[in-house]
């Protein structure tokens, strides 16, 4: 019982993982409080807040993170909000940049106008700290190339005390860089959303209100989709995760199983 | 330059300020050149891995060539949609590191199932807080909390895992927090003090 091929393990995981996404069972997501409060944040807000959406991570995390992003700029979108899309990493603006386009398409909203989808700078915190101080200064032109100072969104938007609301989306500890440069010095409201084994690193931060709230892992964003009520990738892929925990569950219990038994022979031998 | 730092972030002085704000544009500066390093590192290792016809230095070579060849493309075709530098990194790079990081899964399963015995009454204890926390995480340990149903005010398993990630999680979070973050203060301390060299290479 102990001693099962990992070839076989590997196959039963993948059976886990592919099959759910043909035959979804539709359990229901209960909703927790950290995803809730960024929600219930985000329906406060109105047509001429500006929500800052930061993607900063790379391709490794994109499937946990990816429709967190998604589902958070919908629910701007769907409420008017203006939005800043942006992403601290090089490879970020490349993974948000379909999503934008066919959020924006659904909702009928204009690049530059309801929002505004900026490019990578080189520069980490220093792009933090440059936000913070002038936008114009950290972002000269959008991703497509046109100058800020053209772009009617940015009419009103200036510094620091212009943004509502900054998102960080990492794999990484990306979310200090915006807690440091961002929440200390000038005050601005932060939430975050990481992976699902980053999370339990976050929830002195968010106990402390340092932190809005969290959405942790794949199973945060599919609660971000129950609450706009749009399921979408995390909601499928929760299915895919339920099935891949229970069996490494089982697969727990059954070493264990092997594991007392083979203790017992020992001891009634010796 | 740290204690200069330092009093630059106490004092709202409009010199102060200017003085902040071309810092921050020299950091930028610095930065792009920092890249220009890293490229010519990346070059130089590579290069050095074909020349001496080091193990697996076939891979140095597609990795220099790949290299050039994106860099290549988004210069002279641009990086819009369906150019061939996006395509390049939305049909290649994106799935190589996403497979990378699911190979996780496997490995994750197979280590479980070897390694995560109940040897002692703190591994159990593990054992049992982190299938509650798994169970609590996905849907379906919300549908099997069949008490819940019976009494209303026994916690589901998604209540548990959140009480395990909400007070014992994070009073053990908050202690080692607190203890990197005093750490930091000291090493920051050292550092400005010119008490702490060696990252300047001198080996004190």
């Amino acid at each position: 019982m102990i001693q099962i091929d990992r070839r076989i393990i590997y196959l039963i995981i993948a059976l886990a993982m592919i099959l759910p996404f043909f035959f979804q069972m539709g359990l229901p997501i209960p909703i927790t409080k950290e995803v809730k409060d960024i929600y219930d944040y985000i329906e406060t807000l109105t047509p001429d807040d500006v929500v800052i959406l930061s993607a900063d991570y790379s391709p490794s995390v994109e499937p946990e993170l990816s429709p967190m992003f998604d589902a958070l700029f919908r629910h701007c979108l769907k409420n008017d909000i203006k939005v800043i899309a942006m992403s601290l990493y090089i490879e970020g603006p490349g993974l948000i940049a379909p999503m934008i386009q066919e959020a924006a398409t659904d909702y009928k909203k204009v690049n530059g106008v309801d929002y505004a989808f900026m490019p990578w700078v080189i520069g980490y915190s220093i792009v933090v700290m440059n936000m913070m101080e002038n936008i114009n200064r950290a972002f000269p032109t959008d991703y497509y190339g046109t100058a800020i100072s053209e772009l009617p969104i940015f009419q009103n938007i200036k510094n620091f005390e212009d943004y509502d609301l900054i998102v960080s989306f990492t794999g990484s500890s990306a979310y200090g860089l915006w807690l440091t440069f961002g929440h200390e010095p000038y005050g601005v409201t932060l939430a975050t959303g990481v992976t699902a084994v980053s999370a339990a690193d976050l929830y002195p931060y968010i106990q402390s209100g340092q932190f809005l709230g969290m959405l942790g892992g794949l199973k945060g964003a599919a609660e971000y989709e129950t609450l706009i009520d749009e399921k979408r990738m995390a909601t499928m892929g929760m299915e895919a995760q339920n099935w891949a925990h229970v069996i490494i569950i089982l697969f727990i219990i059954i070493g264990n199983i092997g594991h007392i038994a083979i203790s017992r022979q020992k001891k009634a031998r010796s | 330059m740290g204690l200069v730092f330092g009093i630059q972030y106490f004092v709202p002085h409009r010199v102060s300020e200017q003085f902040f704000q071309a810092f921050l544009d020299w950091s930028v500066v610095i930065g792009i050149f920092g890249s220009l390093i890293a490229y010519f590192s990346f070059y130089r290792a590579h290069g050095m891995r074909i020349k001496r016809k080091a193990p697996a230095w076939p891979y140095s070579f597609v990795a220099i060539a790949m290299s050039l060849a994106i860099a290549l493309f988004g210069f002279i075709q641009g990086r819009s949609e369906g150019m061939v530098f996006m395509n390049m990194y939305s049909y290649i790079l994106v799935p190589i590191e996403s497979t990378m990081f699911s190979l996780l899964a496997f490995y994750i399963a197979s280590a479980a199932y070897r390694a995560f015995r109940a040897r002692s009454a703190q591994a159990t204890a593990l054992l049992i807080a982190a299938v509650i926390v798994m169970l609590g995480r996905v849907p379906l340990g919300e549908s099997i909390s069949f008490w819940h149903k019976i009494w209303p005010t026994l916690p589901t398993f998604t209540d548990i895992a959140n009480w395990i990630l909400n007070v014992p999680n994070m009073a053990a979070k908050r202690g080692m927090g607190l203890g990197i973050g005093l750490g930091i203060m000291m090493l920051s301390l050292k550092i400005v003090l010119g008490i702490e060299r060696s990252y300047m290479g001198s080996g004190d």
